[in-house]
C-alpha cells in the first residue's frame, strides 16, 4: 500500500549572514495509513524541522531540497492555497504547547468551528454541533460550557485536548504531533496519550509522534526512527527498538531510562559529551566523538542507513550492536 | 465570563482619574450635540443690542457675545461639535487606514515590509502644513478635504504601531498553529492578529482625537482650516486673541473648553491605557 506521507532525501538549511546550517540532513521516510510512527532524538536533532518543512511552516531564512508526498503529491515548496487545501484538514499539527497555541481573544467554540467553516464549507450553527461533540470525544468535561470559554480559563491538559480535537475536526489522514506532552505535567502526559491512542483507534489516522523522551512513545508508536545530528540513525520497529537496539546511540539512550524494578541506581547513567553542532561539517559518523565503539572507520566514512538482513529494522552504523 | 472588555471596564472603573475625564468628555460631548437645544440664542444671529457684552447669568447670553453680537455659548458649542466631528472623523480614517497598512507590512513582512514602510518614511519627512496648504489651495476649502488630509497624514503613526504589535505577535505560536491548520494570510490577518493587536491600537487612537483636534485648531487659528460663519473651537480661539484685551471672555470661552476637552480626552486615554495594557495573562 502506497504510503500517506513520504520523504525523500530531505535536507533543510538555514541560511545565515556568512554561513549555512544543516538541521536536517538526506532525511528519507515514510509513513502508511493507520501508522503509528514516532521520531525520538534531543534537541537540536533535527525532528521536528523535518514536519516543519512538511507543513511549509519553515522559517523564512531555511531552505529545503528534496521531496515530500502527501497522498502522492509534491507538497514541499507548493504554493500556499494548495497547501492551505491540505493541512488543518488533511494533514494536522499538534503543538508543544498548548498554553500559547490556541489564539487568546477567541472563545474555544469559535477556533474550533472555524476550522470546520474553513475547510468543510458548512455553517457556523453546524460547525458548533461538531466542535461540541467532538469535545465530548475528547473526553472534556462540561463541553457545553466550554465552547464559550477563552482559552485563558481552561487548565493545559484540557487546552492540549481542544487542540487535538481540533486536529481530529475534519477527519485527517495523518497527524502529527510534535512534543504533545513536553508542556504537561506528568499524570497530564499519561492522559494524552491515552487520549491519543484511543482516538487512533476511533478515527483511524495515522499519527507521527514526536519526542525527546523513548518512554513517551513507546506504548503507542508502531515504529521508531532515531534521529541524530540530522540524520535518521536507526528505525526499528518498536518493540525490537527496546528489545534489542543496534545503534549504539539508541542504546546509549535506553540506558538512561530508570528502571523500576531494577536496582536502585546511585546516579542515572548520562550519555558523555555533547552533539555536534548543525553547522560543523562532519566527514564521518556524527556519533562518533561519543561512541563507545567507534573505531577509525567511524570518523572518516559516514554510515548509511543500511538493511541488512531484510526485516524491517535499519541502522546506520559500521559497528552496529548485535541482535 | 471574564474577558478581556469585562477585565479592563473593570480596571478604568477603579482609576478616579479616568472615570472623572469619562463623565467630562461625556458631559461636553452631550452639551456640544444638545446643548444648542436649551439654547434661545442661534449661533449666527446678530443681537445688535448687545454687541460684546460680558458672560452674566442673568442676561440672554450667558457667555457673553462676540464683536457682531453672536452668542459665544452657542458659537462654541458649534465649534466644539464641529472639532470633535474632525477629532473622530480623522481618526477614524487615520485608524482604518493605518491599521489595514500596518498589519499587512508586519505579516508579510520581507521586501513588501521593507517598501511600505520606506513609502511610510517618505511620507511623514513631508511637511505637515505645507502638504495641507498645498491641498487647500489645489482644491478650495472644503471642511470634508480638511477631515482628509487630517487623516491622510495621520494615519502614519498608526500604521508603524500596528506593524510594530503585529511583527511582535507574528511569531507567537497560534499564528503558527492558525497556519499549520490551513488558514490563509487575508483569514489570519483580519481574525487572529489584529483583534490581538487591537488593545495598544484603540489606546493610541483615545489619544489621536485629542491630537487632531488640537492641530485643526491650530490650522483654523491660521485661518486654513473651518471657514466662516461655521466655527470651531480654532476660528473661535482666533477671533478671540484679537480682542484679547478688550473683551477677554471672546478668547477664555472656547479656550476654557478647548483646555477641558483635551485634557479630559488625555487623561481618559491614558486611563484605557492602564486598564488595557495588562501583561500577558
Amino acid at each position: 500500500m502506497a504510503p500517506i506521507l513520504s520523504i525523500d532525501d530531505l535536507t533543510v538549511s538555514f541560511s545565515q549572514p556568512n554561513r549555512s546550517i544543516f538541521a536536517v540532513r538526506q532525511v528519507s521516510l515514510a509513513v502508511a495509513a493507520r501508522e503509528c510512527v514516532a521520531i525520538v532524538g534531543e534537541s537540536g536533532s533535527g525532528k521536528t524541522q523535518v514536519f516543519m518543512a512538511a507543513m511549509g511552516l519553515l522559517a523564512r531564512n531555511a531552505a529545503a531540497a528534496g521531496s515530500v508526498r502527501f497522498e502522492g503529491g509534491e507538497i514541499l515548496g507548493a504554493s500556499p492555497p494548495r497547501l492551505n487545501g491540505i493541512r488543518g484538514s488533511k494533514l494536522t499539527m499538534i503543538f508543544q504547547d498548548p498554553m500559547t497555541s490556541l489564539t487568546p481573544h477567541l472563545k474555544i467554540g469559535t477556533q474550533l468551528a472555524e476550522v470546520l467553516v474553513c475547510h468543510a464549507g458548512v455553517s457556523w450553527s453546524e460547525a458548533r454541533l461538531a466542535a461540541r461533540r467532538m469535545l465530548e470525544r475528547v473526553r472534556v468535561p462540561e463541553p457545553e460550557r466550554r465552547l464559550s470559554q477563552y482559552p485563558h480559563e481552561l487548565s493545559g491538559g484540557l487546552r492540549q485536548r481542544v487542540m487535538i480535537g481540533m486536529s481530529l475536526l475534519c477527519r485527517p489522514q495523518l497527524v502529527i504531533a510534535d512534543e504533545p506532552t513536553t508542556a504537561l505535567d506528568v499524570t497530564v502526559q499519561a492522559q494524552i496519550m491515552d487520549l491519543l491512542r484511543a482516538m487512533r483507534e476511533e478515527v483511524g489516522m495515522a499519527l507521527v509522534l514526536i519526542s525527546h523522551d523513548l518512554g513517551v512513545v513507546a506504548g503507542l508508536a508502531d515504529r521508531i526512527l532515531v534521529m541524530y545530528a540530522g540524520r535518521i540513525v536507526e528505525s526499528a520497529d518498536s518493540a525490537e527498538l527496546f528489545r534489542h537496539a543496534r545503534h549504539p546511540y539508541t542504546a546509549a539512550l535506553l540506558n538512561c531510562i530508570p528502571s523500576l524494578s531494577g536496582p536502585r541506581l546511585e546516579r542515572l547513567p548520562t550519555l558523555p559529551g555533547q552533539p555536534p553542532r548543525p553547522e560543523d561539517i562532519l566527514d564521518g559518523c556524527a556519533f562518533a566523538p561519543r561512541c563507545p565503539r567507534a573505531a577509525e572507520r567511524c570518523r572518516m566514512e559516514r554510515p548509511l542507513l543500511g538493511n541488512e538482513n531484510g526485516g524491517a529494522s535499519r541502522v546506520a552504523c559500521h559497528f552496529p550492536l548485535p541482535p | 465570563m471574564n474577558s478581556l472588555v469585562v477585565d479592563a471596564a473593570r480596571r478604568l472603573r477603579s482609576n478616579p482619574g479616568a472615570v472623572c475625564a469619562m463623565f467630562v468628555t461625556a458631559g461636553l460631548v452631550a452639551l456640544a450635540l444638545f446643548g444648542p437645544a436649551f439654547n434661545p440664542n442661534g449661533s449666527e444671529t446678530l443681537d445688535w443690542l448687545h454687541v460684546a457684552s460680558q458672560p452674566a447669568l442673568q442676561s440672554a447670553h450667558w457667555f457673553g457675545t462676540d464683536r457682531l453680537g453672536r452668542d459665544l455659548f452657542a458659537r462654541t458649542l458649534e465649534g466644539t461639535r464641529v472639532s470633535l466631528a474632525v477629532g473622530v472623523v480623522a481618526s477614524a480614517v487615520s485608524l482604518s487606514v493605518g491599521i489595514s497598512y500596518g498589519a499587512v507590512a508586519g505579516y508579510v513582512g520581507g521586501r513588501t515590509d521593507h517598501a511600505m514602510m520606506r513609502i511610510i518614511e517618505i511620507l511623514s519627512g513631508l511637511p505637515l502644513i505645507f502638504f495641507v496648504i498645498f491641498l487647500t489651495v489645489i482644491f478650495g476649502r472644503s471642511e470634508s478635504l480638511l477631515f482628509l488630509s487630517i487623516g491622510a497624514v495621520g494615519w502614519l503613526t498608526m500604521a508603524r504601531i500596528v506593524r510594530g504589535q503585529t511583527l511582535s505577535i507574528r511569531r507567537r505560536e497560534f499564528i503558527e498553529a492558525a497556519v499549520a491548520s490551513g488558514a490563509g494570510t487575508g483569514r489570519i490577518i483580519v481574525k487572529h492578529v489584529i483583534p490581538n493587536i487591537i488593545g495598544p491600537v484603540i489606546v493610541y487612537a483615545t489619544l489621536t482625537v485629542p491630537q487632531i483636534i488640537m492641530f485643526e485648531s491650530f490650522l483654523s487659528f491660521l485661518g486654513l482650516g473651518i471657514q466662516e460663519p461655521h466655527a470651531s473651537l480654532g476660528t473661535l480661539i482666533a477671533e478671540g486673541a484679537g480682542e484679547m484685551e478688550a473683551a477677554p471672555w471672546i478668547l477664555l470661552v472656547p479656550g476654557g473648553f478647548l483646555a477641558v476637552l483635551l485634557l479630559a480626552l488625555n487623561i481618559f486615554g491614558d486611563g484605557l491605557r492602564d486598564a488595557l495594557d495588562v501583561k500577558e495573562r
